[in-house]
């Protein structure tokens, strides 16, 4: 049997994280735009600097960088925290704990790292995943067609991307190209966007409105083999590596958002009288708040145990699946519960419920939809058939 | 498909008037403002704390720009924020700097569309 009751060290640490979102974080956004995912510099500045002071600033950064060297349970713990806000979901306290960078370039040269990841970390460059495709995205081996062709010391690529984030402000990119066929097929590169060739086409508008995507095209962008990340081939693995990985702490923010909604909930449901009685001396809304209870409980579970077993250093990659779709679909169902519990305020741009509520219906889809997830699932329990 | 005068921004300028902004919508959107020669010099959004929306906004900004002769288009938009940005990168790509009339503070968290290198408008 595992325990999952945190240590006493996770419960300072999320004891320090929770009172920060409520004392720093959550008192700011009833001056913000409903909507609002940044802070402007003069404000954030600030709450960085008190982050640091109490030792919390990029949390997620790898020992060997600079960084507190969490486990994955502990991360996840800490996100299901720094996600009780109304912009929590996609902008965890306005990224005033610092990022970790994208996790590739942990692998990448010692050049690399001097160049791209270090930078990264202190917060001078910004990058970008570039692996979706407009033919596709879930299944990278054969959808990528982005094409890279070996030029000398150089690499020639041409192509274009789709539902990217942050390209339109990075320094930077990850960008998986097509060098041969299937799925030892894809190299992964590290292209600059000020080079020739690198375009920006559009911006690809999205429920959320505070944060888009962007369409991308390469148009004969000339790479040095230099920036070549992993072996040639390779790509496919690096890829992959990051998607199974993400997938754990990106439930268990789901998990902070459905907590909050669910308090939230249970709160209204107690001091709103409708025909002379609280909304909560109803069954029918008790079995709503009942049935959040179970989908917060039993999805934290699955969250734990998938980062338990990756923090074990065991293969997680059903777990991870397991733990994704569980939270992504719990806390839509909660919040979902939760908005009709409030009624029409519910809906409105009042209370944070609707924006959780349109960001949610993205969770389902990002980093691997839930049928994909099955997919992983199914083929793990049944091998070469599912496959 | 025609666009509504004032009511799209592919479509024609209406001069920022009482009658023309009482006719405005109260929902969230996007607005551009431009000079007496079409040039726009301010973009902005009626978000979700804006009162009665672009209408609201539009009328705040009929007081701000008295005795200058300013147009308008809107647009009613719920991703106001992020077709803000949009519409602001647009214009820095096509006129080098940010709407003349927007404080600088707003290009901090703005990205740029087309290419960054040398030679290529931004």
């Amino acid at each position: 049997m595992i325990d999952f009751t945190p240590t006493h060290e996770q419960s300072a640490l999320i004891d320090q994280v929770r009172r920060f979102v409520r004392e720093k974080i959550a008192p700011l956004e009833a001056e913000l735009d409903p909507d609002a995912g940044e802070l402007p510099a003069e404000i954030r500045e600030p709450l960085v600097a008190q982050v640091r002071s109490l030792g919390l600033y990029g949390m997620d950064i790898p020992e060997e960088f600079g960084g507190p060297g969490l486990d994955v349970t502990t991360r996840c713990l800490l996100a299901i925290e720094m996600t009780q806000h109304r912009a929590g979901l996609y902008s965890p306290c306005y990224g005033v704990f610092g990022g970790a960078g994208l996790a590739q370039l942990y692998e990448a040269t010692e050049d690399q790292k001097e160049r791209y990841l270090y930078p990264t970390l202190r917060g001078e460059m910004h990058g970008f995943f570039g692996l979706s495709e407009p033919s596709g995205g879930s299944d990278p081996a054969r959808a990528i067609q982005t094409r890279a062709v070996r030029d000398g010391e150089d690499w020639i690529i041409n192509g274009s991307k789709l539902w990217i984030s942050g390209a339109d402000r990075a320094d930077y990119g990850i960008v998986f190209a097509r060098t041969g066929e299937g799925r030892d097929g894809i190299t992964a590169f590290i292209v600059d966007t000020d080079l020739p060739g690198f375009q920006v086409r559009r911006v690809v508008h999205t429920l959320r409105s505070t944060h888009y995507a962007t369409e991308l095209s390469f148009d004969d962008v000339r790479v040095s083999d230099r920036n070549r990340l992993g072996a040639v081939g390779h790509g496919f693995a690096i890829a992959n590596d990051r998607l199974s990985s993400q997938r754990i702490p990106y439930a268990a923010q789901c998990l902070g958002v459905a907590i909050r909604a669910h308090q939230m909930a249970v709160e209204y449901s107690q001091i709103r009288e409708t025909f002379g009685q609280p909304l909560a001396a109803r069954q029918g809304i008790q079995w709503m708040l009942v049935d959040n209870e179970m989908d917060i409980r039993s999805a934290r579970l699955l969250v734990l145990e998938a980062a338990a077993k990756a923090d074990r250093g065991e293969a997680f990659r059903t777990e991870a699946a397991v733990a994704k779709i569980a939270a992504t679909e719990a806390a839509g169902r909660v919040v979902d519960r939760a908005i009709q519990i409030h009624g029409g305020l519910g809906v409105s741009k009042d209370l944070p419920l609707e924006r959780w509520y349109r960001e949610l219906r993205i969770r389902r889809i990002g980093e691997g939809p839930t049928e994909v997830q099955k997919m992983i699932i199914a083929r793990d329990l049944l091998g070469k058939v599912a496959a | 498909m025609s666009a509504v005068a004032g009511r799209d921004l592919r479509g024609a300028w209406l001069p920022l008037t009482q009658d023309a902004v009482e006719a405005a919508p109260g929902c969230p959107g996007v607005y551009q403002l431009a000079d007496h020669q079409g040039l726009p010099f301010r973009i902005g959004y009626a978000g979700g704390k804006s009162l009665f929306g672009l209408r609201g906004e539009l009328a705040r900004l009929i007081a701000e720009n008295a005795g200058r002769e300013v147009r308008f288009r809107m647009e009613v938009n719920m991703q106001y924020i992020s077709r803000w940005k949009e519409l602001m990168m647009v214009h820095r790509a096509l006129y080098g700097e940010i709407p003349v009339g927007n404080p600088k503070s707003d290009a901090e968290h703005l990205g740029f569309l087309g290419g960054r290198h040398a030679g290529v408008a931004r």
